[in-house]
């Protein structure tokens, strides 16, 4: 047989698989058209800029790997500030929110169906209305002359004599962020692990019982959380890749896009930076192909991580 | 067909878990005493920001700058949403408008999201196909994507398909949400092969299984992507500012942003920049407490897991 007819059999069988799973391919596709319209090529778009030098006005000029280049040698923001930035809040906000979000998820799960939801709302608010909230709140609670609620309190009981600059301090901003982030942490991945310990077998818990689990934590340990471990696993990647991403809140709390001596400076902040200011297109492109190989590698260690711990 | 058929427990099972509960009763009762006073005492401190932009939205120019600052307000007024309507009235479009197309784009988006992605996750959890990996890993490194340098190649797309300045704008590219269809494969991947084999050995076609048995199975997901997409559209701006030209398009968010820009620096803009945030901030809140009743009445499909 030549290889031609081969060929032509390998495609004749690979369409008649096709066609035997068309019902399959019509679910997807009003996700993937959308998905590729609206979000794949623009990416695809956006990356192929990273070999060029664009302001946004006249044509991109392609230069190579220039910018990765400059990234990794002349960028001392980037490499001095936004790294170890992002990493210091990524690696505190990240599990601590993660932990808080289902401690908190499952604390409300052991409370009476009726107030359940009064609760829920109560902790996913923050996240809800950040943008609002952070104008109205945040700011007045940090304001840096008496009328700050925590400028008024430290004084009220004697700890300062002056009024503290909480945001125009670099020595605080980053913990200021960091806390902030923290409270409002309760997001998708929270309201996942809501709706995932909603759909647990509760005679689990009875035959867990049976078996001689005796308290709570080992309820926790050997049910709960094997039992929602895809809803888990999908707050742990919300998380990591949401705290990488994080960049809104240093800019809302400094007011500027520049946070005090790049005090609060993430990778976001930067490639908005070079996006939005500076125009330098292209190069912020190469940035944000540098933070998606980061949060790449990094949620594929906690894929691992999440796995690994799941099947003890 | 329906799941329920599973779940009705022998009377046997049901009189054992009513002894087991008993047993269980006091230490259950001071565990929810412990845990609903801690609860309650973070909820107060989650709900701060709530309460202030609840009050701020009141409060009389007097109060709006008062030293040291208050939570709650004094004597409250609607002063400030009087001058809202008095700003909104003295627009060429009626606010009526605005509030139209919100609400319609809103829950074109939210009907949309729901079922277009529901309809990949159950595909992407259930079904056997040629690149179902590889489809579902491009949907999980999109997330990763930092948006900011997608803005420019983005416009240049939605403006050469040609739906600039239409209603589709305001629907479409909200519904290629890789979060929900990531959040909503986790849930239908729980579904055991069993119930929908079984289905389909009784004569059901996918479409039949995945309306009624997945679909209600993962009802907590459904309100949680409901949610999420509700907020993604209801509060947005981007479309209205860059996608469309006509003001007769534009949504209520974009109004309010009109409204109050440039105000928020003097004193009564304050006020009204707070009535004008209430107002888009309070639909969030109902919507959020309509899906979650719907997250814990579904309880009755729990048996399935």
């Amino acid at each position: 047989m030549s290889s031609a007819a081969i060929m032509k059999r390998r495609w004749r069988a690979l369409l008649t698989t096709l066609w035997k799973q068309r019902v399959s391919y019509l679910f997807i596709a009003p996700f993937m058209i959308c998905f590729t319209v609206f979000i794949v090529i623009p990416i695809v778009l956006a990356n192929a800029l990273a070999f060029f030098s664009f302001d946004a006005i006249s044509m991109p000029t392609f230069i190579g790997w220039d910018n990765f280049l400059a990234i990794l040698t002349q960028d001392r923001i980037f490499l001095q500030n936004a790294i170890p930035n992002t990493f210091k809040f990524a690696i505190i906000v990240g599990p601590l929110g993660y932990s808080l979000s289902f401690l908190l998820a499952w604390l409300i799960h052991q409370l009476p169906k009726r107030i359940r939801d009064i609760f829920t709302i109560a902790i996913y608010t923050p996240s809800l209305s950040a943008g609002v909230a952070m104008s109205v709140v945040w700011l007045v609670i940090f304001n840096g002359d008496r009328i700050g609620y925590f400028n008024n309190f430290l004084l009220s009981i004697g700890v300062v004599q002056d009024p503290q600059l909480w945001l125009q301090d670099p020595q605080y901003f980053m913990n200021i962020m960091i806390i902030v982030s923290l409270w409002a942490s309760m997001g998708v991945g929270f309201l996942a692990m809501l709706a995932g310990l909603q759909t647990v077998n509760t005679e689990l818990y009875e035959a867990g019982a049976i078996d001689g689990i005796s308290n709570r934590l080992q309820e926790i340990y050997y049910i709960t959380i094997p039992a929602i471990k895809p809803q888990m696993l999908f707050g742990a990647i919300m998380s990591v890749v949401g705290t990488l991403k994080a960049g809104a809140i240093g800019a809302l709390l400094a007011g500027s896009p520049i946070t005090p001596q790049y005090s609060g400076h993430l990778i976001t902040n930067h490639i908005e930076d070079y996006a939005f200011i500076r125009y330098e297109l292209g190069y912020a492109s190469a940035l944000s192909v540098v933070l998606l190989l980061l949060v790449y590698g990094s949620s594929r260690l906690s894929f691992r991580l999440f796995s690994s711990k799941g099947e003890e | 067909m329906g799941p329920k058929l599973v779940h009705i427990p022998t009377s046997k099972a049901g009189k054992r878990r009513i002894r087991l509960s008993l047993a269980r009763w006091k230490k259950i009762e001071l565990f929810q005493v412990f845990a609903m006073t801690g609860l309650t005492l973070l909820a107060i401190f989650m709900l701060l920001p709530i309460v202030f932009i609840m009050n701020h939205a009141f409060k009389p120019i007097s109060e709006l700058f008062l030293y040291p600052p208050r939570f709650w307000t004094n004597q409250p007024t609607l002063f400030n949403f009087q001058q809202l309507l008095l700003k909104s009235q003295t627009t060429v479009i009626p606010f009526s408008r605005y509030l139209f197309n919100s609400v319609l784009t809103t829950l074109v988006t939210v009907a949309g999201t729901i079922f277009v992605s529901s309809m990949a996750a159950y595909a992407f959890a259930k079904q056997r196909f040629i690149g179902r990996e590889l489809f579902f890993s491009f949907t999980i490194v999109a997330l990763m994507f930092a948006p900011e340098t997608v803005a420019i190649p983005r416009y240049l797309v939605i403006a050469n398909l040609g739906i600039m300045d239409t209603f589709l704008v305001h629907v479409l590219p909200l519904l290629a949400a890789p979060v929900g269809v990531f959040l909503m494969k986790q849930f239908m991947e729980q579904i055991p092969n069993e119930l929908i084999e079984a289905a389909k050995i009784d004569g059901a076609k996918e479409f039949v299984v995945f309306f009624r048995i997945a679909l209600p199975i993962c009802m907590p997901a459904v309100a949680t992507i409901g949610i999420l997409a509700f907020q993604g559209s209801w509060s947005q701006t981007e479309t209205s500012v860059l996608f469309t030209h006509t003001e007769s398009m534009k949504t209520l968010p974009y109004f309010t942003m009109t409204l109050t820009n440039g105000l928020a620096n003097n004193v009564v803009g304050q006020g009204v920049a707070a009535a004008a945030g209430l107002m888009m901030f309070v639909p969030n809140l109902v919507v959020f407490l309509l899906f979650q009743r719907r997250v814990l009445n579904t309880m009755a499909h729990s048996g399935i897991k």
